[in-house]
């Protein structure tokens, strides 16, 4: 099956879901040094997102959540995709500043109620497709 | 979208630095993903991106002012990680105070007024009604909102040094007048008189805006006129830090809201709810996490305390020395004001440790044994355990004075009737 996402930053990615079961904020939320979940009682406490096609239906606005979407691509512990609920500007503010940075940074699509769950294997193509295994 | 020639100038790098335009294209590239049409012109910016966070954060601010970027339009600085006047008060290992104070100097180059501090209102940042501004720090987007009747969203890291490169910001939301009309209702009528006076009750109100309005723009009705920066202050802090409110009237007390009627729009509220003495009761209870009344310090002034509550807490001490350390956060601005006259020497005196530039939710500054802290900020409340390990107890400033006297938390029901 195939979903039609809407493109926020455009780039490919192909990998293992991990969907947040509740709302997180990056900032207090993720560890930029682990890429874990240390919000003490989150249902995806203690896994670590690096290298995960991250599906997150709502976000907590700490603006500050930018500030750790960089520094977990400085630290080389980036997902390699998100799927937000809804428009958003928080996390993207962080790959575009990575891709200032001239760092490699990762696509960031729109999807509300997506249908993914953890350990799905799914494919984001540029323009916004998205494919499951 | 629709950008002026001005802008697509500097976005497309035919004229400004290189810092210029990437600014530019950060602004118009959050503008584009929120469904932003245009940007709006401001007038200031409150910078909240100099509090560190990682080392990424600071070598990207260094790129920006390396690539020429200086900001366009008066930006006061948000508190950084360090007390720059006394560095060694915080224990942040020997790398990461080099990091923040490069982030810190990476803002001064750029042009921003060297504030340091969560209440630049009070710092002679107090943009006109209706102005359009790109304030960060949740407090402060709040007060400007709420108090000031200024135009902004909630800017955080890397985006509020955009706006003031840029001198612009995505218009949406706030910036635009029909996303300012209240929605929900929050009567307080049926409480006491005696209670709704009390400074102490702006937070605790503060706290229950946030959990019950988050984003919704509510509109507090029945609170008495003639309320202090300080208090609202309080309550603008307590909201943001309970839920993402960056606006709230009070009908009769802030600038949008003459009346009732006027600060809905003329349209009837989408739901009433009334706040009753119990929920009153029930917020302030959970502001406190402690169960043992022996406290290890005091921390106060979140945000910044003013000259008035450093007045107010001389008179409130009545010169009896505190047995636990009492830290009272603030600005530069405080600081000179106090030393002009000086409060600051007879603070000392008392057992005060004054905290400039930064706070102690937000850098080990405070003992770094967890121990119980009392405040009388529901923001502190909220934060303390998280970010500092310390168990919070709330109270009243005369509660927090008669308790770092006594070591103990000491009560005085009085004020809750």
């Amino acid at each position: 099956m195939t979903w039609q996402s809407e493109v926020l930053i455009e780039g490919e990615a192909h990998g293992e879901v991990l969907r947040f079961d509740a709302p997180i904020s990056f900032w207090g939320g993720i560890s930029p040094v682990t890429s874990q979940v240390i919000l003490a009682g989150h249902p995806q406490q203690g896994t670590a997102i690096a290298d995960k096609i991250l599906v997150i239906p709502q976000m907590i606005g700490s603006s500050s959540s930018s500030a750790v979407m960089l520094e977990l691509f400085y630290t080389n512990m980036a997902p390699r995709a998100l799927i937000l609920g809804s428009r958003d500007a928080i996390l993207p503010v962080g790959v575009v500043v990575a891709r200032q940075m001239g760092w490699p940074i990762i696509p960031v699509v729109v999807l509300p109620e997506a249908p993914f769950l953890s350990a799905d294997k799914i494919y984001i193509t540029r323009n916004g497709q998205i494919e499951k295994d | 979208m629709i950008l002026t020639e001005h802008e697509k100038s500097i976005l497309s790098g035919a004229s400004g630095t290189v810092g210029d335009q990437m600014a530019m294209e950060l602004v118009t590239e959050s503008a584009r993903m929120l469904g932003a049409d245009r940007l709006v012109e401001i007038h200031s910016s409150h910078i909240d991106g100099c509090l560190y966070h990682g080392d990424s954060g600071a070598l990207y601010c260094e790129k920006l002012a390396e690539q020429g970027a200086r900001v366009k339009v008066p930006a006061t600085t948000n508190v950084g990680a360090l007390n720059l006047l006394k560095p060694d008060q915080c224990r942040l290992p020997a790398h990461q105070r080099k990091m923040a104070s490069r982030l810190m100097i990476a803002h001064d180059k750029m042009g921003c007024a060297p504030s340091w501090t969560c209440a630049p209102y009070q710092a002679g940042a107090r943009p006109d009604l209706g102005q359009q501004v790109a304030w960060g720090e949740s407090n402060a987007v709040a007060f400007a909102n709420t108090v000031l009747g200024a135009r902004t969203n909630r800017y955080g890291d890397f985006l509020d040094i955009a706006c003031a490169i840029s001198a612009r910001a995505p218009l949406y939301g706030l910036h635009r007048s029909e996303n300012r009309l209240a929605r929900l209702v929050l009567e307080v009528g049926n409480l006491s008189p005696n209670l709704i006076r009390q400074d102490v009750f702006y937070a605790v109100l503060g706290a229950l805006i946030g959990q019950l309005a988050g984003e919704t723009v509510c509109v507090v009705n029945g609170m008495p006129k003639g309320a202090t920066d300080d208090q609202l202050k309080a309550l603008c802090a307590a909201a943001a830090s309970t839920g993402a409110v960056a606006l709230v009237h009070i009908a009769g007390v802030t600038p949008e809201a003459p009346d009732l009627e006027t600060a809905l729009g003329h349209r009837t509220a989408e739901k009433t709810m009334h706040i009753t003495r119990d929920m009153v009761i029930s917020t302030r209870d959970a502001l406190s996490l402690a169960e043992d009344d022996q406290i290890d310090s005091v921390a106060l002034g979140s945000p910044h305390f003013s000259e008035a509550e450093c007045r107010q807490l001389l008179r409130l001490a009545k010169g009896v020395n505190f047995k636990v350390p009492v830290y009272i956060c603030l600005g530069r601005h405080t600081l000179a004001a106090i030393e002009s006259n000086g409060a600051d020497k007879a603070l000392v005196e008392l057992g005060v440790v004054l905290v400039v530039d930064t706070c102690v939710v937000v850098t080990p500054i405070l003992p770094s044994t967890p121990g119980v802290m009392m405040t009388n900020s529901a923001k502190f409340a909220h934060y303390a355990t998280g970010n500092t390990g310390h168990l919070p107890v709330f109270g009243t400033l005369s509660e927090c004075v008669a308790s770092a006297q006594a070591g103990r938390v000491i009560r005085d029901q009085t004020v809750w009737s």
